[in-house]
């Protein structure tokens, strides 16, 4: 697999801020790669970087290859980004932002092009009204449609579905999705962890501008986050000593949690030789927010070291 | 269409499609001072001997028109843009600082040179007025506007705030159009004034322009456009450096 984006030992400081602290990373040709973290970690600051927005102090960042710094005209041809805030020049109208975005990249006759994204955005009604009078979700579409206008094979969302309605969220990742299987390579962050679980193969995790975490989802959630058991007994039942010592009781629910998914079975069979009868049973499964959780604390015990 | 064209492109179509705004108001204005200023002075004061009050206003009204406007649009689409955030889209892609400078700065010059024409076509009927030599008139207000749209690249990426622009806009490029001699020939004023009125740049870009239609002219229009050139020169440096460090627009 070719190489995406690279960034080798990027950092950048804002005055006494250390924004990146020395940030490795690549992303593969392909990937829907997401990345996370508390505000402030870095995320922003990284894609700015990628984007030639920002200038590191030191390091160095390419995309397909092209140094965003010596060779910025190719390396910016390659991405398409859509910022976090919500803006918009008030003085056009939708395709006229979206003719003018290709303008700037060098490219004539779009139109076709334009049609296609504004198709696929639920953009084509709109595509004749100035960006003042569209609403949040509709600007943030037109958003979208301006990282695409170039066909860039890098595009880069960075909190794409910040206060955005659950229809356009569909229709988003819909259409972002169709770009990756196109062979898009997709960079996401994002707040909601269950859009980067259900979304990105891999995951980093930034935390004050380190990677503190870089897996693949699945190898994230096997790693850190636990199975939970949920039982609620049936009538006149006790849960056995051994296991009670080690369960948690909420509302007549009793919860008991594993490392892996193959420690759920022994703990059934203890139940069964028991004789404890249930009423209900559920298995949780992991999630990344819980991930989350568990690494960006597991750094804060680090550093308190 | 490259990155530059369409820039220039898009700040031309920017002010062009707010033109009541950008282009009739300054010339109503124009206009206006020219009503109230002959009325007052027409029979009271001849300039160079021979030219009437009201001839010699209506080319410095014209100059100051270019000047003012082309410093207005600079400044007021960067700081719109750099406060709505909007400045993303041309920093996005492959535009080079020279591109981008190049491009707000020609379009500065196209709506000055379009009020002026304005302004021209709105005052040039209340006085006989000659054109001594057009290119002249060309030079200096091509070189006029390029300068105060340079110094409003300056002002719009310095400022942060519309307020700060504004006092820029107040208590610099006010008082160096309304203190130039757009409104009298310097050789009126007392000695001392005249040294001080000499240092400033905008009087040797109205004088300049002036010489293309009167043929006359308070210093000579060599001089003036060597001191000129140099400013714009000057200006063309300090922002084509502020760009390409990415002061206040790359962090």
């Amino acid at each position: 697999m070719k190489t995406a984006i690279s960034a080798h030992q990027v950092a950048k400081r804002f005055g006494s801020v250390e924004a990146l602290a020395g940030v490795d990373l690549t992303v593969l040709q392909g990937e829907f790669f997401g990345l996370l973290g508390p505000n402030g970690a870095g995320k922003t600051t990284l894609i700015s970087a990628l984007a030639g927005l920002v200038r590191v102090d030191s390091g160095r960042i390419e995309v397909m290859g092209c140094d965003v710094v010596s060779d910025y005209r190719n390396a910016r041809r390659q991405l398409g980004v859509v910022p976090q805030e919500l803006v918009f020049d008030p003085f056009f109208s939708v395709r006229e932002t979206l003719k003018i975005q290709s303008g700037y990249f060098g490219i004539r006759d779009n139109d076709d092009w334009i049609d296609e994204i504004l198709a696929n955005l639920d953009l084509t009604s709109k595509a004749n009204d100035n960006m003042r009078t569209l609403s949040g979700g509709m600007k943030r579409r037109v958003l979208v449609a301006q990282a695409l206008v170039h066909r860039p094979p890098v595009i880069v969302l960075d909190e794409p579905t910040a206060g955005v309605d659950v229809e356009l969220r569909k229709t988003l990742w819909q259409f972002i999705r169709r770009l990756n299987s196109d062979g898009h390579t997709i960079v996401l962050t994002t707040h909601y962890l269950e859009e980067a679980e259900n979304l990105c193969s891999r995951i980093a995790m930034l935390q004050a501008g380190r990677v503190v975490a870089l897996d693949t989802t699945a190898n994230l959630l096997n790693r850190f986050a636990s199975h939970a058991l949920h039982l609620r007994l049936g009538a006149g039942a006790a849960l056995p000593p051994v296991l009670a010592a080690r369960a948690t009781e909420q509302d007549g629910i009793w919860s008991l949690s594993f490392d892996r998914f193959s420690d759920i079975e022994p703990v059934l069979a203890q139940l069964r030789a028991a004789g404890c009868s249930l009423e209900d049973l559920e298995i949780g499964k992991p999630d990344l927010e819980e991930v989350f959780i568990r690494v960006m604390q597991g750094q804060q015990g680090d550093m308190m070291l | 269409m490259n990155g530059f064209t369409t820039l220039f492109y898009k700040e031309v179509l920017r002010f062009w499609k707010v033109a009541t705004q950008t282009v009739a108001a300054p010339v109503l204005t124009a206009l206006l001072y020219l009503l109230i200023f002959s009325h007052v002075l027409e029979s009271h004061v001849r300039v160079y001997g021979t030219v009437s009050y009201t001839a010699f206003l209506v080319p410095g009204l014209v100059m100051m028109s270019v000047l003012q406007n082309a410093f207005a649009n600079t400044s007021s689409s960067l700081i719109q843009s750099k406060v709505t955030g909007n400045i993303i889209f041309v920093l996005l892609p492959p535009i080079s600082y020279r591109e981008f400078y190049a491009a707000y700065v020609l379009a500065s010059i196209v709506r000055g040179l379009v009020v002026g024409a304005g302004v021209l076509a709105a005052t040039m009927w209340f006085a006989p007025l000659s054109l001594n030599n057009p290119l002249w008139v060309l030079a200096f207000a091509f070189l006029g506007g390029a300068i105060l749209g340079s110094l409003g690249v300056v002002a719009g990426i310095w400022a942060d705030k519309f307020d700060q622009l504004a006092a820029f806009q107040n208590f610099l490029i006010m008082p160096l159009t309304f203190l130039s001699g757009v409104f009298y020939s310097v050789h009126s004023l007392p000695p001392f004034w005249q040294k001080v009125s000499h240092f400033n740049p905008i009087f040797y870009m109205i004088d300049g322009f002036r010489y293309g239609f009167f043929g006359v002219s308070d210093v000579s229009p060599w001089k003036s456009l060597a001191i000129v050139g140099s400013c714009f020169v000057l200006l063309f440096l300090l922002t084509l450096t502020m760009l390409k460090r990415g002061y206040k627009l790359r962090a």
